[in-house]
């Protein structure tokens, strides 16, 4: 236990503060993110992340956004296990000829407003999969998409703010 | 001569025809007759052989029918049997009986190949849903893949388990977590988990078929990216492929440098494996604390060689990177703080009771049944196999530096987990003397396109296991065949065996600690 407890000292809070580029767009969306959240996600703007037939690597990008460095959830954003408890969907592609139902079945289930953010190539055109027998291309052949993020796989700054950037535009 | 290809010539004869393609010479082929090909597995079994890929191929762009490929693998051989099937019937001897890993292995190649094993106990179909038409088979040439496909009326036949109190949890595609889709279907009594069938295929994006339109310049992006998290690994086995193909040297930086890569990318995954798997067992300190060393491995990596995972850093002939001694400064500063502090992590895992209470016992895959499934990688190496293509294959550098590889005969999570906890180790070691012994001069060299009717075949150790590429070049030098076997082909079947007696809500658990790869699997 003692171990724990000076790992813990030691290591500190190691959250960083967002680029300039991030706080200007907290900032254009209401002043303080938090605020923007509070007010109109009622205190949290929850997630649902949806692999719809990535290769993982935006996955590991979208995990990192948890990680104590960006702790997204100073903002107030989490990510939640059910569709139905969704603000918005985190979705990354291309979207497969077999993952497609259980998109659009997501898609339908999460509440407005809905917010669609794509990340990745892949999830905005495909990417390197292109259009096939097995691969629809991008998000936005089979849902509406809000913002985009582009990357290969994006880093997560990038999401963060393509996130921020739906909270904005939807408002 | 080698023991698999005397056990094959002593039992067949001259029914057993040897190829001189240029393979590396670690890998011989040959042809047996269609009506031979279950035979020569029996006969490589009884010398010990564990099977490491089946395969079919279309060859008729040769003039010929379709092709179906076995690959066994004993200490450092591999001996890739192969058999010819008419156009008009394209039946051959289903391996499973010999082989578990055939099982899913030959499903496949029926689904998207059309191709039928004889004597197979389960042909549904595998990656192909029963929503596609029948005889939608993609991998043929004869197939469109520029079109998508129509849906048709089908159902899946799940297995089942009957009696009181047994009941049924379905799960996924979409799960809980930010996690890849799969569904997975449970039998339980009270919380004791029955049966558990794996149901993978959703994240199928064609890539084997995209690899026969992209080209051979092409390939290694689509390499680097059939598996996100194992873009180093995948893209070097498609590469070395390639080499053995064209008989291009890389020079020997470019070596040194990939295998810099390689043990980087090992670590970072197993740093944030180990982060995963105590978070799974409620103890998300050292979840926290563990993705902070992962990013701070992946920043330097960024800053080094221009991108978090390295994507598209390792190219035929070479690499794309380079590192300067600044750089090499950076990573041995870099490794001295990621070993004190993963060593400290690492005493607060051992010292944690209720901790070990959670992994001990917990999802055990024994020792015989991980070697009747053939089972690779870490998920082998926890369960008593001496597996690791660093040493058993080893490409440079691995011929001149040693690698340690750690193996436990628990085979439950713990065992899984701590076989990472050594191979971390191991790899800032490597690291460190790669880094000593790093030759200078060019980090690339030249690749020529391949001739007509060649093949190439390489097997890497990614941070999951032994990855296996084998590539085919057409009658006009194109890209007939490009075969990419991830760990995880084979290791979820593991994960299937290792569950049945655990507890349902150790499930999360479990998989953590198997971790394998959804898109690496369903291609």
């Amino acid at each position: 236990m003692m171990r724990i407890l000076y790992q813990i000292l030691r290591t500190g809070i190691v959250t960083e503060a967002m680029p300039r580029e991030i706080n200007a767009r907290i900032e254009a969306a209401g002043g303080r993110l938090e605020e923007a959240v509070k007010r109109r996600f009622r205190k949290s703007l929850t997630i649902r992340q949806v692999d719809a037939g990535s290769c993982n690597g935006c996955e590991l990008e979208i995990h990192a956004l948890n990680n104590p460095l960006y702790n997204c959830e100073r903002y107030g954003i989490r990510f939640t296990a059910s569709p139905r408890f969704a603000d918005m969907l985190l979705v990354t592609g291309p979207v497969t000829h077999n993952m497609e139902r259980a998109l659009r079945r997501t898609y339908e289930a999460t509440p407005a407003p809905k917010l669609v953010v794509a990340v990745g190539d892949c999830a905005c055109n495909g990417g390197i999969f292109g259009e096939s027998y097995a691969s629809r291309g991008g998000i936005g052949k089979v849902i509406p998409v809000d913002v985009a993020v582009h990357g290969c796989p994006p880093d997560p700054f990038a999401i963060l703010s393509g996130i921020m950037k739906a909270i904005e535009e939807k408002r | 001569m080698s023991t698999l290809i005397d056990a094959l010539t002593a039992a067949l004869g001259t029914g057993a025809q040897f190829h001189k393609w240029q393979y590396p010479p670690s890998v011989v082929c040959c042809t047996v007759p269609r009506e031979k090909f279950a035979e020569a597995a029996r006969i490589v079994k009884k010398a010990y052989a564990l099977l490491a890929a089946e395969w079919a191929t279309d060859e008729t762009p040769f003039g010929g029918g379709y092709g179906v490929y076995a690959c066994y693998r004993w200490g450092g051989e591999y001996l890739i049997v192969r058999a010819e099937l008419p156009v008009e019937n394209p039946e051959f001897p289903s391996l499973t009986k010999r082989y578990l890993p055939a099982y899913r292995f030959e499903r496949q190649m029926h689904s998207l190949m059309g191709v039928a094993p004889a004597g197979h106990p389960d042909l549904r179909p595998w990656i192909k849903f029963e929503d596609w038409p029948q005889d939608a088979w993609p991998l043929r040439k004869s197939f469109d893949a520029s079109r998508p496909l129509p849906r048709v009326k089908g159902e899946y036949r799940w297995s089942r388990a009957e009696g009181e109190g047994v009941y049924e949890i379905p799960v996924g595609p979409v799960h809980a977590g930010i996690i890849e889709p799969g569904h997975f279907r449970f039998q339980a009594v009270g919380e004791h988990i029955i049966n558990l069938e794996e149901r993978l295929g959703y994240v199928h994006k064609g890539i084997e078929k995209r690899f026969e339109s992209l080209g051979w310049e092409g390939g290694f992006r689509l390499a680097g990216r059939v598996s996100g998290d194992t873009t180093v690994a995948h893209s070097l086995a498609y590469c070395r492929a390639l080499e053995s193909m064209t008989g291009c040297m890389p020079p020997d930086r470019a070596h040194w440098l990939r295998a810099l890569f390689l043990e980087r990318e090992r670590i970072a995954n197993h740093v944030g494996d180990i982060g995963a798997i105590c978070n799974d067992a409620a103890f998300a300190f050292m979840l926290y604390q563990m993705t902070r060393l992962k990013e701070m491995l992946l920043r330097t990596n960024r800053e080094l060689f221009g991108h978090r995972f390295m994507m598209d850093r390792v190219i035929p002939g070479g690499v794309a990177a380079d590192i300067d001694e600044k750089g090499r400064k950076a990573v041995l500063d870099e490794m001295t703080c990621l070993e004190r502090e993963f060593e400290r992590l690492v005493a607060v895992y051992d010292d944690n009771s209720s901790l070990e209470d959670r992994v001990r016992d917990t999802g055990a895959l024994p020792p015989e049944k991980a070697r009747e499934l053939c089972a690779v990688g870490i998920v082998a190496r926890a369960s008593g196999l001496n597996l690791d293509c660093r040493m058993q294959v080893p490409f440079p550098p691995y011929d001149r530096i040693e690698v340690k590889a750690p193996v436990l005969i628990s085979g439950d999570v713990h065992a899984r987990a701590w076989v990472r906890i050594e191979e971390v180790r191991e790899s800032i070691r490597l690291i460190r003397e790669m880094l000593a012994t790093l030759p200078g001069g060019p980090v690339a060299a030249p690749v020529a396109a391949p001739q007509a009717d060649r093949a190439g075949f390489a097997a890497v150790e990614g941070w999951r296991g032994e990855i296996i590429y084998w590539l085919q070049s057409g009658p006009g030098g194109e890209v007939n065949r490009c075969m990419v076997r991830d760990p995880s082909s084979i290791n979820w079947l593991g994960l299937e065996q290792a569950i049945p007696g655990n507890i349902v809500p150790d499930f999360p658990l479990c998989n953590k600690s198997f971790n394998q790869s959804y898109s690496g699997n369903d291609l």
